[in-house]
């Protein structure tokens, strides 16, 4: 490998502008890249963005403001926040309990669970959906022994959050691992000495470290949830106005052509979407900033 | 002696914590995955064959791997150049550009597929010149491709990106001082080093076009045969009541997205590809 010579460039001596005219390509080319690379993200992500809010605006604010609230729609982003707060707050306990003892404890087996975790995203929501039907539907292995004593959890609530649940498993655990790796133990051993606990230690020593990547993992969660459709329409068995979350709504209003109300929530679903993008770009850069000043 | 407690106790936690946090992966991952497995191979290997080959559920999945093909690679291209231009060129509004990069992860799918039905749907403007040429891409074939190219967009950006800013700049310009062009010096010099990058993140990205269905469904209308992509069609015979040819092609699709990702893992461990993140 190379080795690393990066110095403040400002110190370089100037280069000879004929090495320069050779080094960088020609100005038309790269003009030409950077229009292309712009257009092609302007024409596939922005302008679809912009014409749904052309469309939802098109009558005017007030139709939207009816719109929404509609006490269905009100309903239906009810449901959601409600299943995503509740498969937000498992995920995350969990993705940090597994992500510490993927990085602090050594086990056989360890790089089989390390690939295990990443399989959610592997896996086709509608697939994921049919999984939790098999598993926990009338004739499944779990659900034959739960409905019986009264739990019903496919076509009802408690399968559309452990749909959320399931696909949302591996963000947490994907952001803290590098963040933990990277961190080392050092300071966690260092508290051990001290005579912490494991408990203390993580909530004094590690959980202040790790917060801004904690912090990543959730708002990836939490966009994945508020925006699940396919695992919870499979195993919502989407009954009207039952056990419907806002992508349901969406989708059932765009199949019965009763497009404002859809119109209005997915506006409303993709204003949320952006609010948490740009929470992220200011997570990103104090994950990257406490990685520069950490000594 | 307050040591020694306080250690034993420690390994207690950590056994506790390793259980616990395993037992939840095996109840919420694995043991649905096996299910499925198991439903799907249980009538044995005669019904599995004879319902992958139905001529519906074949082309289904035919159709789907045919569009995330063709998804991946206009992903790969535009990927790769527009990770370059964030890294080497000092655009006016760059960063805004980078945030927005992931808007793809953020936006719910069924969100993107109004958005494009929007757009390009019959009734839209667009929709309406691009009819009067008999093109269609809403209800059509295109129109599940633009789909895929929207909600998969950031994978190969986010996988190049990273590696593109660590490389030596040394080696591409000695390469031109040696009178290599700028083609000859990405396609000799810089294209070998990322190679790996752009793999890691096409795989993703076709892994997750291969699944995708929030977007499709809105895109793709449903006509079998025509716009059916594999998910549509295992959601249609879940609700025909079709639960045996729903696992089937489930099976295949988690048999396809499990070889990706396990190649893309071998392929990291083989060249230390620099991951995402």
């Amino acid at each position: 490998m190379a080795t690393d010579l990066s110095l403040d460039e400002s110190n370089l001596p100037v280069p000879a502008p004929n090495l320069w005219q050779a080094v960088r390509p020609s100005s038309l080319g790269r003009g030409l890249l950077v229009g292309a690379v712009l257009a092609w993200f302007a024409i596939l992500i922005l302008v679809p963005s912009l014409a749904l809010a052309r469309q939802v605006f098109l009558g005017g604010l007030k139709p939207f403001l009816q719109a929404v609230a509609r006490p269905e729609v009100q309903r239906a982003f009810g449901m959601s926040l409600g299943i995503t707060a509740l498969a937000t707050v498992v995920n995350t306990v969990f993705g940090i309990g597994l992500a510490l003892v993927l990085t602090r404890q050594r086990f056989w087996g360890r790089a089989l669970v390390d690939g295990v975790v990443d399989l959610p995203f592997a896996i086709s929501p509608i697939v994921a959906g049919l999984m939790l039907v098999v598993l926990y539907g009338p004739e499944g292995w779990l659900g034959r022994w739960l409905e019986p004593h009264g739990v019903r959890v496919v076509y009802a609530i408690p399968g559309m959050i452990l749909a959320t649940m399931f696909v949302t498993v591996p963000f947490v655990v994907r952001e803290l691992v590098p963040v933990l790796r990277e961190l080392g133990e050092e300071y966690e051993q260092a508290a051990h000495t001290l005579g912490a606990g494991r408990w203390r230690t993580f909530w004094r020593v590690t959980l202040p470290s790790i917060r801004w990547g904690v912090a990543y993992g959730v708002t990836l969660t939490v966009a994945r949830s508020l925006g699940e459709f396919g695992a919870v329409l499979v195993v919502s068995g989407n009954v009207i106005g039952h056990t419907q979350t806002a992508t349901l709504y969406i989708q059932e209003g765009v199949e019965s052509f009763h497009t404002e109300g859809a119109y209005a929530a997915s506006l409303v679903l993709a204003a949320i979407s952006f609010i948490l993008l740009v929470g992220m770009d200011f997570i990103r850069k104090h994950l990257e900033g406490g990685r520069e000043n950490r000594p | 002696m307050a040591a020694h407690a306080v250690t034993t106790h420690n390994r207690r936690f950590d056994l506790a914590l390793r259980w616990t946090t395993l037992f939840y992966l095996g109840v919420m991952v694995v043991l649905p995955m096996v299910t499925l497995s198991v439903q799907a191979a249980r009538p044995g290997f005669q019904p599995f064959w004879r319902a992958l080959v139905d001529p519906y559920a074949w082309h289904a999945l035919k159709l789907t791997f045919f569009t995330a093909l063709v998804m991946v690679v206009i992903n790969a291209v535009t990927g790769t150049a527009t990770a370059w231009v964030l890294v080497r060129y000092n655009v006016p509004g760059r960063s805004l550009v980078n945030a927005l990069i992931d808007l793809p992860f953020a936006v719910p799918t069924v969100v993107t597929g109004l958005m494009l039905v929007v757009l390009y749907g019959p009734t839209s403007v667009i929709g309406t010149v691009l009819g009067r040429f008999g093109w269609g891409v809403i209800y059509h074939q295109p129109g599940i491709v633009l789909a895929l190219l929207f909600v998969s967009y950031p994978f190969v950006i986010r996988s190049v990106q990273p590696v593109l800013m660590e490389l030596d700049r040394a080696e591409e310009e000695a390469a031109a001082t040696l009178g290599a062009g700028a083609w000859t010096t990405f396609r000799r010099v810089t294209f070998p080093a990322l190679w790996p990058s752009i793999l890691t993140g096409s795989g993703l990205s076709f892994s997750r076009a291969l699944g995708e269905f929030g977007s499709v469904v809105m895109v793709a209308g449903n006509h079998p045969l025509l716009t059916k992509t594999a998910p549509l069609h295992i959601y249609g015979e879940i609700e025909s009541g079709n639960r045996h040819a729903a696992l089937v092609v489930s099976a295949v699709l988690l048999a396809s997205s499990l070889l990706i990702l396990l190649g893309l893992n071998a392929l990291q461990r083989r060249g230390g590809v620099n991951h995402g993140d």
